[in-house]
Formats: C-alpha cells, structure tokens, sequence
C-alpha cells in the first residue's frame, strides 16, 4: 500500500474468520486506517487484492457498519441522535421518505430497536450535539449496526473516551458480536481496554503482519521478529500488556488529507 | 386583486419555498455566505445585461448559475479562504456598479431606479410571465431538493461514513451549489441582491432552532420564510411607503429573533449526568 | 466653478488624460473637490491599512464587512432626518461594533452554522432598514449609489477634517495598545495569562473596527470597504509576516490604490468605489498569482 510515494506495508497476508472479534495493532503511522480504507474500497491497493465478504474490497459496503476515527458533532448541530442512526439506514436513498407507508414505520422500528440494543434510548431524542462523547459513541454504533451487517469495522472508537466509558463501549461491542454473529475488526492503538474480549489480534509493521490470538501474537519474541529489533511485552501486575520497543512511524508527516508529503 | 398583487404573492410564494428549502442545509453546511457572494453576481450580471444592451434577467441568470458552476466545480478548494472570497465579491459589487454607470450614461430614461431594482427586488414589478416561469423554476427547485435531501443530509452531517456508505458526496454537493445558483437568481427579482442573503438565512435560522427532525426543520424553514413574504407584502400594500423587501426581510428577522426567546428542549432539558 | 457644476463636468467626462503627468496632475487639483478628495481618500487609505492589518491577523475582515454595511443606513438615516450625513456614518457603525461586542462569545474564529445564520440575517435587516429610510426621504436617485458604492467628489472641507481628527484618536489609541493587541491576536491564551486583558481588548478593537469601518465607507461607499480595509492588508500579510514591515507596506498599497482609483475616476465617468476597488483587488490577484507558483 503506498500512500503519496511512501510505501506503508507490504506483503500483508490477512484472513479474518467470521463472527469473531479482531483488533488491528501497531505503531502509530503504520496505516491501520489505511488498511480499513482498503478493505473498504475507499482507497485503493498499489498490489494486490483485497476480498471483504467475498467481494473484491468495496462491493459489499451495504453488509459492513462502518465507524471511521474520530468523529464528533459539532455542539450546535440541531440534529436528533435518531435521526442520525436513521441516516445509518436509509440515508443514501434518494427521495423523501413517505411519512405514513409502512416501510417507514417499519424503518422507525429497527431503529428503535438497535438503541435499544446499545442502551442508548434514553438520549437517543436529543440533539447530538449536546451529548458526551460515549453517548455519541454509542449512537454511532448503532447507526453501524441499523441495517443488520456481518461485518462491523471501527477505527479506533476508543479514541477519546475516558477509562470507564472505554470498558463499557468494549463490553457494548463484545455483546453485539457475540449476540448477532457479527464479525467485528477494531483498529485500536491500546489493546488494554479489549483484550479480555479479543479472538484475534493483527500486528501490522512496516514489512508485514502477524495474526493469531493474543497469547501467540504478543509476545516478545513475535513482536520482535515482526519489527526485526527487539521489543519486550511486558504484563503489569493488574493483568494488561505493555509493549515496549515498538518503533514510531519515520517522521515523512504525509498531508493526512492529501497524502502528499510536505 | 390587482395583477400586479397577484403576480408578487404568486412569485413570491415560490421563491419563498425554494429559498427556504435551500436555506436549510445552507445553515446546515455552513454555506451561507456563498449566498452573499451569489448575490452580488446577481447585481453584477443583471447591470452587464443593462449596460452591454441585452436582457438584463439572461444576463443575471447566466452569471450567476455560471459562478454557482464554478463553486460547484472548485469544491472544497473554494470554502478555503474568507479573505480571498470577500475580495473576490467585493470587486464583483464594484464591477456592477461600473456597468450601473456605463449603463446610466447612455441611456437617459428613468433608469436612475436600474440600481435599486436589482440592489433591493421589485416584487410589485413582475410581469405575468415572470410569475409563471417562477413559478416553474421553483418546483423544479423543489423536486430536485426532494430527491436530493436525505443523502444530501448524510454528507452533510456524516460524511466519512457517507462515502463509505457509496453516497456521491461530491455530485450532491456540486448539484446543490447549481439548485443554489438558480434559487439567488430567483430571489433577486423579488428581494433584490443584497437581501437575499436573509430570506436564506433567517427562515432556516429559525427552522434550526425550532426543531431538531431534519424533515421537519426542512417544512418549517419553507413555511416561515413564505409566511415572511405574505406577511411582508400584506403590510407593504397596507402601510404607505414601505418597501416590500424591507417589510419580507423585517419579518423573516423578527420571526428568527422571537426563536431565541422560545426555548424548545428547554423542558426536556434533563442535568448533565456524568457519563 | 460651482462644487456642483465642476463634479458634473467631470463625471461627464470632460477631463482628458494627456500623459503629461505633472500637467495632469496640476489640471485635477485645480478643482477643490479634487483636493479633498485625495485628502479624504489619503486619510482613511492610512487608517483602513492599519486597522485592517489587525483585522486581517485576528481573522475578523466578515466582522469589519458587517460593520460598515451599517453604515449605509446609518448615512440615510441621517438624510431622513436631516442630520449630518457623517454623524450618521459614526453612530451606527459604532453602535453596531458594540452588539458585536456585546453579543458575541470569546471565540473570534468564523463561528459555527448557527452563527452564521445570525450574522446573515442581521446583515440582510441592516441593509434593507437602509432601503427603508432612503425610500422615505426619496433618495433612491443618486443618493443610493453614493452611499453604497462611494461618491468621493463631494466631500466637503468639514468632512475632510472630521476624518482626521476622528483618524488621529484611533490611530493614537492603536498606537497605545498596539504590541498588547498583536500580543493578544495572534496567542490569546498566553496573553490573557500574562494579564493583557484580550476581553477588553477586543472590545475597544471591534470600536476602533467601527470608526475605521465608518471611514472607509465615506469613501468607497458601504459595500465596497474591502478595498480599503481588507485588500491592502492582506496583501502586505502574503508578502511579510513582519509586523511594521507588512504595516507600512499594507499603508502603502492602500494609498497608491486610492490616488490611482481617484485619478482613474477622474479621467473616466467610472465610479471611485470601483476603480479604488480594483486597483486594490489587481494588487490582491498578483499577490496571491506569485505566491501561487513559488
């Protein structure tokens, strides 16, 4: 994958089996974003292929919930969390809906349901804007998950929260993995807050990745071998991972929104 | 009713729904100085049609789906800088005002009133035709806004995922920059260049706080900004001397102004929980 | 020759260019409006430069443009009731530099959708209540035009002095507080502190904005103060982020524009707030051309 004329990675390898809870790991600046864009078709491959769904990358885009890094409504925006998980639904098609059909009540029942599912109906009413970033979080995955996907991809959701709404968004995404099948692939930078819930791990680095579960992925040697210079995993007394070692991106500061260097 | 009544209300009840339509997601996007520039290529075009001996509405109309077109096609490179657009447009005023000149020098029968007309609208002086071919330019507005709103709402509050979704954000932004350039062109004749910036403004200002359902919000913008233009032209005709403009713009803003004194959710409103 | 009669018989074009620069010259200022004109305009091109060199840094030129569209009504007003034209002009730019003051939150940045919604209403409302006074005392002739777009050939010899005078205080009063306010523009959050007062501050800018914005609309009219409060600077802003330096260039540029655009509306029928206009907007385009290929 290249992103302007510098090559991000190479010869990654990746099979994701259905209905388990994947993370994407590495550095900062590796391209896990970017890895999430191919799969979804937004950008494309410098070589190879790329199959989500068994569909060349982008075909399948109905069956996949997409939650892209970092969003945040701006505080004024008089727009109901409803009506924000509604556009997850029906928000390409053109045309207004017809108010009184039965399609659109239909509509108006699966949409209260996912709220429900991510216990986000007490809110659900009020302006976006003016919600904490876990109940905006949480609208927003139900809007990835209003038209029922078998995929579900996050980019780093746990972003911006703080620690008590981390584990409860990670606890929300386990459950709606576990309870409907669906196969979740999580970009995240700390591994700490969902690694009780994860099935399998991706570390991405500049020259490939490795996948396996945790306990095969994160160890010393593994990691080492994958960034070829020594990196030690080390477990604190509270259970969680601390990777040490781990190189940082070379510092091209790529324009993100151009991909130009500059 | 005299026909000159009837052609303004009929006019003005189109130009109304489209402005207000439009006007929405103009607040929405944060668009709404593209109106501003907009309308001083209304002026612009309208004086070149004057000065350089050709209908003046063509050359209104022209010029400004032209710059829409432009807008459109310049995308986000164009939002970038408020400097450089300000200039721009600023020079644009000016270069109407030349044409006003040229057009006032050689032509000597009461004219003095070109500049006004199209500075300020001349809802009273819409001819029958005029009327009618509002009237059409404004439900073609209205349906093309009607196909384009709900995905033109997803790009405009959640783009990534729009683009995710397959939604043509860009087309949708280019088509509504053109539904835009059309509607000001439209509005010029009944509230004149520089006002047409608060019959877009006001009734979607309103709209927005009044509600948050998109649709809603969409209905009601329209719904103000007609009322507007009824009410103004009721009290235009009533009380001597008040120009039409004056009294549409006068009531749009009063119907903005009583919102910030209505607080909605104010009863909803439940203590900031600590999540 | 009659003020009257001598501005019509130039407007008529009766004046010829014959590339006798120092003949030519002596030929415009034999006529007093001439002078004053080029009086007037030095003044407030002096004044729009540097005002505007903060307006441009603090990212304020839609809140200078809002401003001196109330001028227009101000002027009008002022006719209706048979006031100074020029007390108009003041009083409700001033008035409007403290709603905003008063009214608008601490951020100083475009603003959000809402705000925008609000900022295009007011300035709609502020025109058309223009529109209304001129109607009622039947202005809609030549007086429209003057007010919006600049009739600088009038201007009388009590006006020239109440630009300076109103030019000198504001100029004073930057001068007291200019390095705090460059201070406060450009890292408000270190200023404030530091102690520098950036609320009180922004304030007393958004009045010094007002008088500014009242200026230039006596000259370029109310519509086109870009051309004076915003092109000359933000042009010197392109060339240097040097302080003086990019002042006294955005001074210069901003007189150099006017004494051409006055010259040119002189020997032409052209309206001044255009030629000044595009004399400005011509050094604008190739600043931002060069910059452009480099």
């Amino acid at each position: 994958m290249r992103v302007g004329d510098r090559l991000l990675w190479h010869d990654v390898n990746v099979d994701v089996p259905a209905g388990q809870f994947v993370a994407i790991l590495g550095p900062n600046g590796v391209g896990k974003s970017t890895l999430i864009k191919a799969a979804l078709g937004v950008i494309p491959l410098a070589d190879g292929e790329a199959y989500v769904l068994g569909e060349p990358a982008g075909v399948a885009n109905r069956d996949i919930g997409y939650l892209p890094q970092r969003r945040s409504f701006d505080s004024s925006l008089r727009v109901r969390g409803i009506d924000v998980v509604r556009l997850g639904l029906d928000g390409d098609r053109f045309g207004l809906p017809w108010p009184w059909s039965a399609k659109n009540r239909e509509a108006g029942r699966r949409v209260r349901d996912v709220i429900e599912r991510v216990d986000a109906s007490s809110y659900a009413m009020r302006p976006i804007g003016e919600l904490s970033g876990g109940e905006q979080q949480r609208l927003l995955i139900a809007q990835a998950l209003v038209r029922d996907p078998r995929l579900l991809i996050l980019d780093e959701p746990l972003d911006s929260l703080d620690l008590p709404n981390q584990s409860a968004i990670a606890e929300l995404i386990r459950r709606v993995c576990v309870d409907s099948g669906v196969t979740v692939l999580m970009v995240a930078h700390d591994v700490n807050p969902i690694l009780p819930y994860l099935d399998q791990v991706i570390y991405l680095a500049d020259g490939g990745a490795v996948c396996g579960t945790p306990a095969e992925v994160i160890t010393s040697p593994t990691l080492s071998a994958l960034y070829k210079t020594p990196i030690e995993v080390l477990r604190t007394s509270d259970g969680r991972l601390v990777v040490v070692g781990q190189p940082e991106a070379p510092a091209h500061h790529a324009d993100r929104h151009t991909g130009q260097p500059h | 009713m005299a026909p000159y009544m009837q052609h303004a209300a009929l006019a003005g009840t189109a130009i109304a729904i489209a402005a207000g339509l439009i006007g929405y997601f103009l607040v929405l996007r944060s668009q709404v100085f593209t109106t501003d520039a907009l309308g001083h290529v209304t002026y612009t075009g309208a004086m070149s049609g004057l000065a350089f001996a050709f209908n003046p509405l063509l050359g209104l109309f022209t010029a400004t789906v032209a710059v829409a077109g432009g807008f459109a096609v310049l995308g986000r490179r164009a939002r970038a800088d408020d400097v450089v657009i300000g200039s721009t447009f600023a020079w644009v005023l000016g270069l109407g005002a030349l044409f006003q000149r040229l057009y006032t020098e050689h032509h000597s029968s009461g004219n003095g009133r070109a500049g006004a007309t199209y500075l300020f609208g001349s809802i009273f002086g819409i001819s029958a035709t005029q009327a009618v071919v509002s009237v059409f330019i404004c439900v073609g507005v209205c349906i093309a806004m009607a196909l384009m709103a709900r995905p033109l709402l997803f790009a405009s509050i959640d783009e990534a995922v729009a683009v995710a979704r397959g939604v043509p954000v860009r087309l949708l932004g280019a088509g509504f920059l053109i539904v835009v350039g059309v509607t000001c062109a439209e509005a010029a004749q009944a509230v004149g260049a520089l006002l047409l910036l608060g019959l877009v403004s006001a009734p979607a200002g309103a709209a927005h706080r009044l509600t948050t359902r998109p649709f809603v919000g969409l209905a009601l913008a329209a719904a103000i900004a007609v009322f507007s233009t009824w009410a103004g032209l009721l009290i235009s005709y009533l009380v001597p001397r008040t120009p039409p403009s004056f009294a549409i713009i006068g009531v749009a803003t009063l119907s903005y102004l009583l919102t910030f004194t209505w607080r909605p959710d104010a009863r909803t409103r439940r203590p900031v929980a600590v999540t | 020759m009659t003020l009257v009669a001598s501005v019509v018989a130039v407007s008529n074009g009766n004046a010829s260019w014959s590339w006798n620069l120092p003949g030519d010259v002596r030929d415009m200022f034999g006529y007093p409006f001439m002078v004053n004109a080029f009086r007037a305009g030095t003044i407030v091109a002096i004044l729009g430069a540097i005002v505007g060199w903060y307006m441009v840094l603090r990212k304020q030129t839609f809140a200078g443009h809002t401003l001196s569209v109330a001028a227009f009504p101000g002027a009008a007003a002022a006719t209706l009731i048979g006031i100074s034209a020029t007390v108009g002009y003041f009083a409700f730019c001033l008035a409007a530099a403290l709603v905003i003051a008063i009214a608008s939150r601490p951020s100083r940045g475009r603003g959000f959708s809402a705000e925008s919604a609000v900022v295009g209403t007011v300035q709609a409302f502020v025109l058309a209540s223009g529109y209304l006074f001129a109607t009622l005392y039947n202005g809609l002739l030549s007086g429209l035009n003057n007010q919006l777009f600049g009739f600088t050939f009038g201007i009388t010899d009590d006006q020239v002095v109440t630009l300076a005078a109103v030019a000198v205080i504001v100029l004073a009063v930057l001068a007291a507080i200019g390095r705090r306010l460059f201070f406060a523009s450009i890292d408000s959050d270190v200023a404030d502190a530091r102690g520098v007062g950036v609320r009180l501050l922004g304030v007393v800018f958004l009045l010094v904005l007002g008088a500014a914005a009242a200026e230039a609309s006596q000259i370029t009219g109310a519509l086109l103060v870009f051309a004076l409060l915003v092109m000359p600077a933000a042009v010197a802003q392109r060339v240097t982020a040097r302080p003086v330096a990019g002042i006294m260039l955005a001074v210069l540029i901003g007189v150099v524009a006017t004494w051409a655009g006055l010259t040119m509306a002189y020997y032409t029928s052209y309206p001044s707030g255009f030629c000044i206009t595009t004399f400005a907007f011509v050094a604008f385009i190739a600043v931002h051309r060069v910059r452009a290929r480099a």
